[in-house]
């Protein structure tokens, strides 16, 4: 395991709590490890410091600045303890600090461990005390930035577009991540969402999006994301009828995409056509299993047993019993 | 021209058969190494590393070589008067921790370590109005929050304790376009997330409300040529999250849409020879978490050198057996 002063930030002038004449008066309480004890030479000599006397100011429960700049340091060595945040939220309180001062200092914390719920949740926290979420659509799209699929911030990001009803300019944002990259799933799932929460799928904006995921599926034909989107705003409705669905499909089979999405897409608009009862259900019924049997044998093998089960599912379902 | 797939790719000397005793070793000495400053670090899950350990150890038959006395003892002391469990002494309670904590003392049936009125007192405190649950009092919400508290409760054998319809109706309302769950409604589908909602809803017998076909298509998705399974689209393969699509796979009664000899390939090939342990992925450090999963998964899978693992719970199939629970499996 490295060396746990690699990334903490401290310098070199770093003063042991132990030493320092203002926490004299607090008498540190160790670790205590349950079961598997680790042998005490395990630990980082700052990091037990540290953390003896923040077990101390906890238990005393001691609302003081010396206490929040002790946590500022046990939140720096791990930034995975909860209860650290939590007695911090409470001493933030207690002290009526700054909250923009604790937003920028959270900023930072964040941008170290981008990853870590904690840091996520006390900003959120410090956001909604604050009751201003200013900077939050640009803050998530910096870390986003770095890092598209970060859980966290999209979760936050959200949150604050809910709580604050910024949803506004979302769609600009989202047809942006979509521009730079059209397999960024979180991106597709945003634009649900806002959607949802904005227009809904009314039957104009259910054609400009079908469309607009056309559009963007022929550019990129093996973009699982942008197939299950157009799969998901067309739930309600019969594949095989809705405009354009069939031609799109039709065209980018015979221009030799073979990518499973776009097999499994036909599929189910067979099974549409099936399902609403067609005059050659014979010839459409077995192109669907075509398809299934060039998924399972060629195409996508490492599934072969899904495309199996589909195939057995439309047999059982629709071949005619009266056919030997 | 074939497309780049984030994925991994597997040596021809990485390890293919598995090293149960090496495991075995690992585990038992986990956290007594003079350098593991790793294990200091972790205290802030302290109680869900045992429950993480001591399972590992149960279905690879060597619980007994775990310090039970000290184990329950140490939980005891975890649990606060309010009724939750935090993750170690002194810790403030959590849901995650109480679900680890009741893990624990059901595996050891000794359930009376714990005061089980308080816990359920506790839970039922921590569903809200729309029905999802809360972590801790500080009030996040996240589906899998309602697995904890059901999961819970079932094994405590008190699921009347709280609005089931309702807990149903919150985890419900979080199932996506795709046939997946995320941790709220409208959030991304993760295949952790799609574990815990499925997971409750099996254990609460409610899995119809589910369409299966879209859901086990999504979930097959995550196979890699490299034969692991990742979280979401477009992730790397990951061995902690093969077993949450595996299991979930497996509840909704589709294990058999992947290649599982392809996975069991995956998951062995990131043992440690050397350590013991699984990683996350081939070649990097092992830890006990994906240890379990690793176990766990291979279990699933039909590996018979270690014990049938329930899908819904991660505990031995006949401890789940033994409290005569039930859960549904399509
Ligand atoms: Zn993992």
């Amino acid at each position: 395991m490295a060396d746990s002063d690699s990334d903490d930030g401290c310098s070199d002038d770093w003063v042991f709590y132990r030493d320092k004449q203002e926490w004299a008066d607090v008498v540190p309480i160790p670790q205590d490890d349950g079961p598997f004890p680790v042998v005490q030479i395990a630990y980082s000599d700052k990091f037990r410091d540290v953390y003896d006397y923040f077990r101390a100011i906890l238990q005393a429960d001691e609302h003081s600045e010396r206490a929040l700049d002790l946590t500022t340091d046990a939140a720096q060595l791990n930034a995975a303890n909860y209860t650290v945040w939590q007695f911090r939220r409470v001493l933030l309180k207690e002290l009526k600090k700054d909250l923009r001062d604790e937003l920028s200092y959270i900023t930072g914390m964040i941008w170290s461990h981008p990853k870590n719920y904690q840091v996520w949740h006390h900003r959120r926290v410090i956001v909604e005390w604050l009751g201003d979420a200013d900077k939050e659509l640009q803050f998530t799209a910096d870390i986003l930035q770095s890092d598209a699929k970060n859980y966290h911030a999209w979760q936050h990001r959200q949150w604050a577009i809910r709580h604050f009803g910024l949803w506004e300019r979302e769609i600009e944002y989202v047809n942006q991540l979509i521009g730079e990259d059209l397999r960024n799933n979180s991106a597709w799932n945003q634009r649900y969402f806002v959607i949802t929460n904005t227009t809904g799928y009314t039957e104009n904006v259910l054609s400009t999006e079908v469309s607009y995921t056309k559009d963007l599926i022929s550019r990129a034909p093996n973009n699982e994301s942008g197939w299950n989107y157009l799969r998901g705003i067309l739930q309600e409705r019969d594949l095989s009828t809705y405009p354009g669905i069939v031609a799109f499909c039709t065209k980018l089979y015979e221009g030799n995409i073979r990518s499973p999405f776009l097999l499994g897409f036909m599929i189910d608009y067979h099974e549409d056509m099936l399902e609403h009862g067609c005059e050659d259900d014979e010839d459409v019924l077995n192109s669907a299993l075509d398809l299934c049997d060039s998924l399972a044998k060629d195409l996508d093998t490492i599934r072969k047993e899904y495309w199996n089960y589909v195939a057995r599912s439309l047999t059982d379902k629709y071949r005619k019993k009266d056919v030997s | 021209m074939a497309l780049p797939v984030k994925d991994v790719t597997i040596s021809e000397s990485a390890p293919s058969e598995l090293l149960l005793q090496k495991h075995i070793s690992y585990i038992s000495a986990y956290g007594t190494k003079k350098d593991d400053y790793e294990y200091c670090m972790t205290e802030y899950l302290r109680l869900s590393g045992i429950y993480w350990g001591l399972t590992v150890m149960d279905l690879m038959h060597s619980l007994e070589l775990m310090d039970r006395q000290e184990v329950l003892q140490f939980v005891r002391e975890c649990q606060h008067e309010c009724g939750g469990v935090g993750a170690s002494i002194g810790h403030d309670p959590h849901l995650l921790y109480t679900l680890s904590a009741v893990q624990v003392v059901t595996l050891y049936d000794a359930v009376d370590t714990l005061d089980v009125d308080a816990v359920v007192k506790y839970i039922v405190g921590l569903q809200t109005d729309e029905g999802g649950f809360m972590g801790d009092k500080w009030g996040e919400v996240d589906t899998r929050f309602s697995f904890c508290a059901i999961t819970c409760l079932a094994l405590l054998g008190r699921l009347d304790a709280v609005n089931v319809d309702k807990a149903v109706e919150f985890v419900l309302s979080c199932m996506n376009f795709d046939g997946g769950f995320g941790c709220r409604p409208c959030s991304e589908s993760h295949s952790g997330q799609i574990y815990c909602c499925v997971g409750m809803l099996a254990i609460v017998g409610r899995l119809h409300h589910i369409d299966a076909d879209q859901l086990g298509w999504w979930l097959c998705e995550r196979q890699l040529p490299s034969g692991g399974l990742n979280g979401r689209p477009e992730k790397l393969p990951d061995v902690c999250y093969s077993w949450w699509v595996l299991s979930s796979l497996s509840i909704i009664g589709r294990l058999h849409w992947i290649d599982k000899e392809k996975l069991v390939r995956f998951i062995l090939a990131t043992q440690d020879e050397e350590t013991g342990g699984f990683a996350d992925r081939p070649g990097d450090m092992v830890d006990p978490f994906h240890t379990l999963f690793g176990i766990a998964g291979l279990s699933l899978l039909g590996n018979t050198a270690v014990k049938p693992v329930n899908p819904v719970f991660c505990m031995p199939e006949e401890t789940i057996r033994r409290l005569g629970l039930k859960p549904q499996m399509l």
